[in-house]
């Protein structure tokens, strides 16, 4: 065999770098034009939330579907990422869809820490942004942006609701534990400010990194404070394991457990008989008496197999918002004046009660008390009506 | 913190660090005896835990997981070593590092195609729901106190197989010169396997024992495997010993660490390292 | 180390020929590719960077550091704390700041890490690598678990960084320049007694070098180094995060440079362009016959990681020797 000469070399390696940058550029070359609406999905898809992106994706879709599966007339092209819950691929993923792919509307998604790096890329970009779950306050306090809307709620919201809650039930002194992370956080400013202005004491604050879930030592210390009740945020598989972790201490029934209600929406299932008497506050409840509440779990349960929780309904809310808004501007998403002004004004008539936008683009809307009772949250009163969240910092309106 | 609180934070931290000295016991095996570095010690643990739900949902029994998890593990141990492992031991370690590092990635798919991404959790056999009242509000649960009897268990069966058994013997010597113990006539081949296929038999058990007071979650096996270094750095390389006593040194200063000085406490377990080492450059107790 | 594995110190006709077609196309990249594609190749030379910093400590002086990331994070949190929320802050004291900054911790890192030797020495450096990323990671007044943006780049001045392509050519600047720096460094005396060290530590200790000194020296060049890349980083990326600091992070770099071939920097380049070019192919392959072949990009890479330390131990550079036309060095 000979060997390969200087030229062979230099056209082989050329052929090579060549096929390299092409690779590269393939997936834009072969995009052809189109007329269809490009929606992304940026939610978890592994990990502690996983459960969480799939319900939001599900109820986006049947939202959408309900409404004949097109967005202001136009046919829709899927795009999907898995965001893992990892706040350091963030930015780097959110700008897979804009930059790449294009999208013309980012869902997502569930992480606090990530959507940050959604609202860094859609700062940038003015991509039409919508939040269907994450909390984190400056999403639509002092990062807010007219291309940014969030269906859900701030991380503060349900807390605020409990504080006064926990002080009427004669708690006065309590520990708050969550994962150190934004929603942990924000979720702790919400219940102090509530908690304190209404009599009550924060004995000791614990925490531990997210998603871990050893929560043996931070048990042991609850117990050995003997506060009149615990408070916490948790969510996901995390949270299941929390609630049995606290009944195999022996903690249940001795220190009684609140907490806004992530900790108890879609895993009263796995945590079992050891969730019962569990008070939360959360905007929504599967035990509402409603008949959209009922309509809705029953088409969900109908399509998925699956019973529906908060995150579907609040998926399913973003689609709602956004049919509307494709619906007023007739499917010409370029219109983002028009856009934006019909989604601002939108009245969602939700699952959860008919809620409206705030002038930041954040959810107003009402705070229900809830019990577990027999794997069910069950709905015994309105904890704050039309709660709004403040909204300090934004510079919209 | 009074002395009842003390007392239990001091169980929670052996209960800790007899879990790792499970999985250390392995990975210093592997290492002190063939000399292998196995940054996908981690992910026997992870492959472990999820066969663990996988044999406990299709057979209801978390003992017969156990039973079965650890028979096949072993027989997945043996299978890798002859495949792979055995043409690395003469390697360098960088090479190792790089191998060990694609077996990272390539179990993280086989858990994802096989079991899926969820967090799962693994129910605690009837038999140990219960749990042990400490004190006035606090209950110890029984299921972790099995877990750290297994542990105790295989831990002393492990000394005794080296210590006081022929193959044991056989095993001290390969790791003390394999060339004289090779030319003695001993299967030096069969010894590692053996030894190997133990490591990722120790490491899956470790993980399928844990899974109801850890759940099983993707990933688990990055966290737990760089733990796993530390407390087989702080003991010696090669020695089980060694494992076992830092492996208990780290679940005290872990635990203690997480309630008594939080902003710090992950950064302890590596700052104890450090000065062990700096006072002990070879570790605890080295050969 | 390792004998058996030859360093390509002097580069054969073929690499070289290799690297010239390299630069060009780097050059001419951004009038091709879109700005999306230009920030990832821009990525890729940052790493690139990153990864002959390693290579310093690991091919030339053979020290093996799975905290190396600790350095290029450091680097990227100091141009966080620098920038003020609402406006640019000024390249030209800020970079050297950085660069010196992250220096620094490697040489107090590497005066108690370097008299270490082996295994001990991989795991002690990872240890305080650890260390400097729960540092971060705890505590929010460093920025926690979810990190911290940096809203504007760098103002440079003479030229606008916020202009997508002059960054990229900036970047590009920068690593031309750190890899004639190191080839001039390698063939230094400096360079010379670090090789020196690697194939034999004893003997040179025999022939009264301070081996102690040189390798902390080698450490903390290594470091800032590091620490260049991580500044680039930030500052293209806008946010850094304490998996910058990370193990992973250590690790990926450690593969980067023996992908390519260690021990002559255009190793290290190759090895991350290969590296991080083959991560975005992996990511996005199609579903083919229901099976996500891009969600399981791990399985794709993991494999060709394996493959790589079975057949091509010498790395990329040395698969191009070998087939490139020149008699085996």
């Amino acid at each position: 065999m000979t060997q390969p000469n200087r030229r062979q070399l230099l056209t082989r390696s050329a052929a090579v770098i060549g096929a390299a940058s092409t690779g590269l550029l393939l997936p834009e070359i072969v995009r052809a034009q189109s007329n269809k609406v490009r929606v992304g999905f940026m939610l978890p898809y592994t990990g502690t939330f996983a459960p969480l992106g799939v319900a939001i994706e599900n109820a986006f879709r049947m939202a959408l579907d309900e409404q004949g599966g097109k967005l202001g007339g136009r046919e829709i092209e899927w795009f999907k990422v898995d965001d893992e819950s990892e706040p350091s691929k963030g930015v780097e993923n959110a700008s897979r869809l804009v930059q790449r792919d294009k999208v013309d509307i980012l869902v997502g998604t569930v992480h606090s820490g990530v959507q940050m790096g959604i609202q860094k890329v859609a700062r940038d970009s003015g991509v039409l942004s919508l939040i269907p779950n994450a909390g984190v306050h400056a999403a639509t306090r002092a990062l807010c942006a007219p291309n940014v809307f969030r269906t859900s709620f701030s991380n503060s919201q349900p807390t605020r609701a409990l504080g006064k809650v926990m002080v009427d039930k004669g708690h006065k002194k309590a520990v708050w534990i969550t994962w150190k992370y934004a929603a942990g956080d924000e979720a702790f400013e919400g219940f102090k400010e509530s908690y304190t202005a209404a009599g009550g004491t924060i004995v000791k604050e614990l925490g531990l990194p997210f998603p871990n879930v050893e929560f043996q030592a931070l048990l042991t210390e609850i117990a050995a404070l003997k506060p009149d009740a615990v408070a916490c945020f948790f969510a996901g598989g995390g949270a299941a394991k929390f609630i049995k972790d606290y009944a195999a201490a022996g903690l249940k029934g001795k220190i009684p457990l609140y907490g806004s209600g992530f900790l108890t929406e879609g895993v009263l299932d796995a945590a079992g008989p050891a969730a019962d008497g569990i008070y939360t506050t959360l905007h929504y409840s599967d035990s509402l008496d409603t008949a959209r509440n009922k309509a809705f779990r029953l088409a969900y349960a109908k399509t998925f197999k699956l019973q529906p929780d908060v995150y579907a309904v609040q998926g399913y809310d973003t689609g709602l918002l956004m049919i509307q808004g494709a619906n007023a501007v007739k499917g010409d998403l370029s219109n983002k004046k028009a856009l934006y002004a019909a989604m601002e004004s939108a009245v969602i008539d939700s699952p959860r009660g008919k809620w409206s936008m705030s002038k930041q683009h954040n959810p107003v809307q009402d705070i229900y008390l809830r019990v577990v009772e027999n794997k069910e949250n069950k709905v015994v009163g309105v904890a704050a009506k039309a709660l709004a969240d403040s909204g300090a910092g934004c510079r919209m309106a | 913190m009074d002395l009842a609180n003390f007392l239990i934070q001091l169980l929670n931290s052996v209960q800790y660090g007899l879990l790792l000295f499970m999985l250390a016991a392995g990975l210093t095996l592997i290492f002190g005896i063939m000399g292998v570095v196995n940054l996908a010690h981690g992910s026997f643990y992870m492959l472990g835990a999820y066969l663990g739900y996988a044999l406990c949902a299709a057979w209801g029994s978390l003992t017969l997981a156990i039973a079965g998890g650890a028979a096949l593990s072993v027989l997945f141990g043996l299978l890798l070593e002859r495949l792979l492992f055995r043409h690395f031991y003469h390697r360098d370690h960088l090479d190792q590092v790089l191998l060990t590092f694609g077996l990272i990635y390539i179990f993280e798919e086989m858990r994802s195609i096989l079991w899926g991404d969820d967090v799962h959790g693994v129910p605690v056999p009837a038999a140990l729901e219960w749990s042990i009242p400490l004190t006035e509000n606090l209950s110890y649960p029984a299921y972790r106190l099995f877990m750290s009897g297994v542990c105790l268990l295989l831990a002393a069966g492990l000394y005794l197989l080296i210590s006081k058994t022929r193959l044991g013997m056989k095993i001290r010597a390969g790791a003390f010169n394999r060339d004289m113990t090779e030319s003695l006539g001993i299967n030096i081949q069969r010894i590692h396997a053996i030894v190997f296929a133990m490591g990722v038999g120790l490491a899956a058990v470790a993980g399928i024992v844990a899974a109801p007071v850890s759940s099983v979650y993707p990933n688990m096996g990055s966290q737990v495997l760089i733990m796993c270094f530390v407390v087989v750095v702080i003991g010696g390389i090669g020695s089980i010993r060694g494992a076992l006593i830092a492996a208990l040194l780290v679940g005290l200063v872990d635990t203690f660490g997480k309630v008594l000085l939080p902003q710090v406490a992950s950064m302890l377990v590596y700052v104890l390292m450090a000065l062990v080492l700096l006072w002990k450059p070879q570790g605890l107790f080295k050969q | 180390m390792s004998t058996a594995r030859a360093h390509l110190e002097v580069l054969p006709r073929s690499i070289q020929l290799v690297l010239w077609l390299g630069l060009l196309a780097l050059l001419a990249f951004p009038w091709i590719g879109s700005d999306f594609h230009a920030q990832m190749v821009s990525r890729m030379m940052i790493l690139a960077i990153f990864a002959m910093s390693l290579d310093l400590l690991q091919g030339v002086t053979g020290l093996v550091s799975l905290g190396h990331a600790a350095y290029f994070g450091l680097a990227g949190y100091l141009l966080a704390f620098m920038t003020p929320p609402g406006e640019p802050v000024s390249l030209w004291w800020t970079l050297p700041v950085a660069v010196l900054g992250a220096g620094l911790a490697a040489a107090v890192i590497g005066f108690f890490v370097v008299r270490t030797q082996g295994i001990y020495f991989i795991m002690v450096t990872m240890a305080f690598a650890q260390m400097v990323f729960y540092l971060f990671f705890d505590n929010k007044v460093l920025g926690g678990s979810d990190g911290i943006y940096i809203n504007f780049k760098p103002d440079a001045v003479l030229f606008d960084l916020e202009n997508k392509q002059v960054f990229y050519y900036f970047t590009l600047a920068c690593l031309v320049g750190v890899y004639l720096f190191l080839r001039r460094l390698l063939w230094s005396p400096l360079g010379r007694t670090l090789n020196g060290i690697r194939i034999n530590e004893h003997r040179m200790r025999a022939m009264g070098y301070s081996t102690f000194g040189y390798k902390l020296t080698a450490f903390t060049v290594a470091g800032a180094l590091a620490g260049l890349a991580g500044y680039l980083w930030g500052a293209q990326t806008g946010y850094v995060n304490p998996e910058l600091m990370g193990f992973h992070m250590s690790a990926h770099a450690i593969m980067m440079v023996i992908l390519g071939g260690m021990g002559n920097f255009a190793g290290a380049m190759v090895g991350a362009f290969c590296f991080e070019y083959l991560l975005h192919l992996f990511k996005d392959l199609p579903t083919v016959g229901g099976f996500q072949m891009g969600k399981h990009w791990q399985l794709w890479m993991g494999s060709f990681i394996v493959l790589v330390v079975i057949w091509a131990p010498r790395g990329v550079l040395g698969l191009i020797q070998r087939f490139g036309g020149d008699s085996d060095a």
